[in-house]
């Protein structure tokens, strides 16, 4: 049967098996909405803002494993959708954006709402196509949803002018397809699997350090089990959190720029590193010549231009997450040599010093709302078990570091491009794609301003968020660098004339709550997550004085972090041996 | 290191772009690009010149085997291999000058390929040391334009980057 371009793409999304799309209309994305119309199989959600509708979609994907699908228009619809599709595209979430685009004959011309999208997106996207001919769409619309969801994934764009949607043409979508340039690796190579068993096996102070790879290759199980196989202690990125549970011995917290004294000093002194699904970034490795020094580290990702991009690699391993640790868990099965076990248990008195700091301290005692304390009475009000999305700031490192989250793709954030608005409309995403399910908003009274018209999407289609924004009336993270680093001259970061949030959520349809007693934390937060029919919106008025620690500072090295003023100073280091 | 890498690659519009877009975001030097389709009309085969530590290296042709346009791509610089320039130059030649600049042709290997009473227009082809040389060596008469292609080149013997 013969069908139009517009059906074409929407039969595509349906026989992809996609449920649910995020999108605004416009002129040159018309005919694709009269075919969404008529099709009964794929809803499409209604943002109030391009932005929101990436953000949504990757909320989706990221909390589903599948793909998310983002439909705009040509110019502004596609431009605003930028910020969401760089996001996407920095923390390798799996998305196909489809953009109408100003009519073949009119490409060039600077017509009406005009843009180069395929140019204006090519540096973050894994791919894009613009297609010019109907007969192509099928199999370019399989080749986005293929190279979106395999290898490393990615956003893949595909712009399809307003005449390719009237034509029409025969209707097939291809079952498979093989691409001559495009063949990701998923099995690693079994001789580097042996020497980084090697590796592991004559470790006297290893170290697992684990990344959002773990959690797109579905590769917990995979993960948990060498861990405790080894018994060898394990620390992960942001973009990594659940994969191995928080509150397990093994697990040493989050490492990085905020992450905790135990993985960062393991990290500093191991002498065997395992990498796997994670990419080096600055925010973890801190300053590159002092990372830690003089151990041996074997990498493993799907993606190659990860390995030895920013740190030297001893045993690099190309391939799917998964399947790689799994071969080495079979090898390490099959080896007659155990781990060392007189060295790892000394190391693992090391580590538990190291533990007692307790960097994560801080003061219970204040009567002012600590935004710590938001976050620890958020996972005993959900059980440990809600959804939880943030903005970029300080919000979202205490949500790291005191939502100890247990399953992975429930803690959902922007790690690579730090996009501040992200927080409410992915959590939008992630409340289609589970609609029974807590999902919670940590953010901050800055970024959820920048996409706030959400708040609107949310009320047409009943998605009962929980917001909780940590306000302190500062652009928290920004104060923080100012107080530390530029003397205290706080430019710009204050957020004056703040508007009412209690009022602005119901003026929008929600339930708003203002909580300003450090007593009424929990209290609200049960309440809040009670009411399962509502967006309920939690003002809570922090500590504007609180500061995120551990931190390490620009140009430092891992053993150099500042602990909270409250804890003193570190025990002293012995020297490595 | 100068490193000269040929890449064959799916012939689509903006796969151009993709590689230029590659180097100028991660700020690898690019001393010279060619491109153009092979006999198979589905590919077209780029060199690229490009300088940089063994690691930078690496990164290039990692970032170019990740892109979805990239089928296949063989840094020449790892074997032995022939390198080849094509140069056109038009001169001033005057007087006596027209005798001297034919026989520095001559030397060169290069061809005289247009002719008005007082410009010559010369063609040589050859590795980019034999061409800046041969710029060097025109230094006795006045240059008035030069047309360079960039490197292209080939691997010697059976080494062969083909599908």
């Amino acid at each position: 049967m013969e069908l139009t371009g517009a059906d074409i793409v929407v039969r595509c999304l349906q026989d992809e098996g996609i449920e649910h799309i995020f999108g605004y209309p416009g002129g040159a994305a018309l005919h694709i909405y009269d075919a969404l119309y008529k099709n009964d199989h794929v809803k499409h959600i209604l943002v109030r803002h391009e932005q929101g509708a990436a953000h949504a979609a990757d909320g989706y994907a990221r909390a589903t494993g599948k793909p998310g699908v983002v439909l705009v228009t040509s110019g502004p619809g596609i431009t605003n959708a930028v910020t969401g599709i760089a996001t996407a595209y920095m923390d390798s979430t799996p998305m196909v954006i489809v953009s109408g685009q100003v009519a073949t004959h009119l490409i060039g011309d600077d017509a009406f709402q005009e843009v180069d999208a395929v140019g204006i997106t090519r540096p973050c996207v894994k791919h894009n196509f613009l297609v010019k001919d109907v007969r192509d769409l099928a199999t370019t619309m399989k080749k986005a949803f293929y190279l979106a969801s395999s290898g490393r994934p990615g956003p893949v764009l595909v712009d399809v002018p307003k005449d390719v949607t009237a034509h029409t043409t025969e209707y097939i979508y291809p079952s498979s397809l093989s691409m001559r340039s495009y063949a990701p690796v998923n099995k690693g190579h079994p001789k580097q699997i042996r020497r980084a068993t090697d590796l592991l096996l004559n470790a006297k102070r290893p170290i697992v350090y684990s990344g959002g790879g773990v959690v797109l290759a579905d590769a917990e199980e995979e993960l948990r089990e060498l861990v405790r196989l080894l018994g060898y202690p394990c620390t992960s990125t942001l973009m990594g959190l659940g994969a191995y549970p928080a509150g397990d011995p093994l697990f040493l917290g989050m490492l990085g720029m905020h992450g905790t004294y135990e993985a960062n000093m393991a990290m500093h002194g191991c002498d065997v590193m395992l990498a796997v699904g994670a990419r080096f970034d600055d925010r973890v490795t801190g300053e590159l010549s002092k990372f830690s020094p003089g151990s041996k580290i074997i990498h493993i990702d799907a993606d190659p231009s990860s390995i030895g991009k920013n740190v030297r690699t001893d045993v690099p391993i190309v391939g799917d997450a998964g399947r790689v640790l799994a071969d080495l868990v079979a090898d390490i099965k099959a080896r007659t040599q155990k781990p060392d076990e007189q060295a790892i248990e000394q190391w693992w008195d090391r580590i538990n010093e190291w533990r007692r700091v307790d960097s994560l301290a801080y003061d219970r005692e204040s009567e002012l709302i600590k935004p710590q304390e938001v976050v620890e009475a958020l996972y005993s009000a959900t059980g440990g078990e809600a959804f939880v999305t943030s903005d970029v700031g300080q919000h979202q490192m205490w949500t790291a570091q005191f939502y100890g989250f247990k399953q992975t793709r429930r803690w959902i954030n922007s790690g690579g491009l730090g996009t501040m608005g992200f927080g409410l409309p992915a959590a939008m995403g992630v409340q289609m794609a589970h609609p029974g399910a807590t999902v919670a908003c940590v953010t901050g009274e800055a970024s959820i301003i920048m996409c706030i018209q959400e708040l609107s999407t949310c009320r047409q289609y009943d998605l009962p968020i929980k917001i909780i924004n940590l306000n302190n009336r500062y652009m928290g993270m920004v104060r923080q660098w100012q107080e530390f680093f530029y003397d205290r001259r706080y430019a710009h970061s204050y957020m004056d004339a703040l508007p009412d949030f209690v009022a602005l959520a119901e003026a929008f349809g929600h339930t708003g709550m203002r909580i300003e007693k450090s007593g009424d934390v929990e209290g609200a937060l049960r309440e809040a997550v009670n009411l399962k029919d509502r967006l309920v919106f939690l003002d809570f008025i922090t500590d504007q004085t609180e500061n995120v620690y551990p931190m390490i500072a620009a140009g430092a090295g891992h053993n150099e972090m500042h602990l909270h003023p409250g804890i003193g100073a570190p025990p002293r280091e012995r020297e490595l041996a | 290191m100068r490193h000269i890498i040929s890449v064959l690659l799916e012939n689509e519009a903006g796969a151009l772009s993709r590689v230029a877009g590659l180097f100028s975001a991660r700020g690898y030097n690019i001393e010279s690009l060619t491109v153009a389709p092979t006999e198979d009309r589905s590919l077209s085969r780029m060199t690229i010149v490009t300088s940089g530590s063994d690691e930078i290296i690496e990164q290039i042709t990692k970032q170019l085997n990740k892109l979805v346009d990239v089928v296949k791509l063989l840094d020449l610089t790892g074997g032995a291999h022939i390198e080849r320039e094509l140069m056109l130059v038009k001169v001033k030649a005057e007087d006596q000058a027209r005798e001297e600049i034919k026989r520095l042709v001559d030397i060169f290997r290069g061809r005289i390929i247009d002719v008005t009473d007082s410009t010559y227009t010369l063609e040589l082809t050859g590795t980019v040391e034999k061409l800046n040389a041969f710029v060097k060596a025109l230094e006795i008469t006045e240059i008035v334009e030069v047309v360079r292609s960039g490197g292209t080149g080939i691997a010697r013997g059976d080494r062969v980057l083909a599908v």
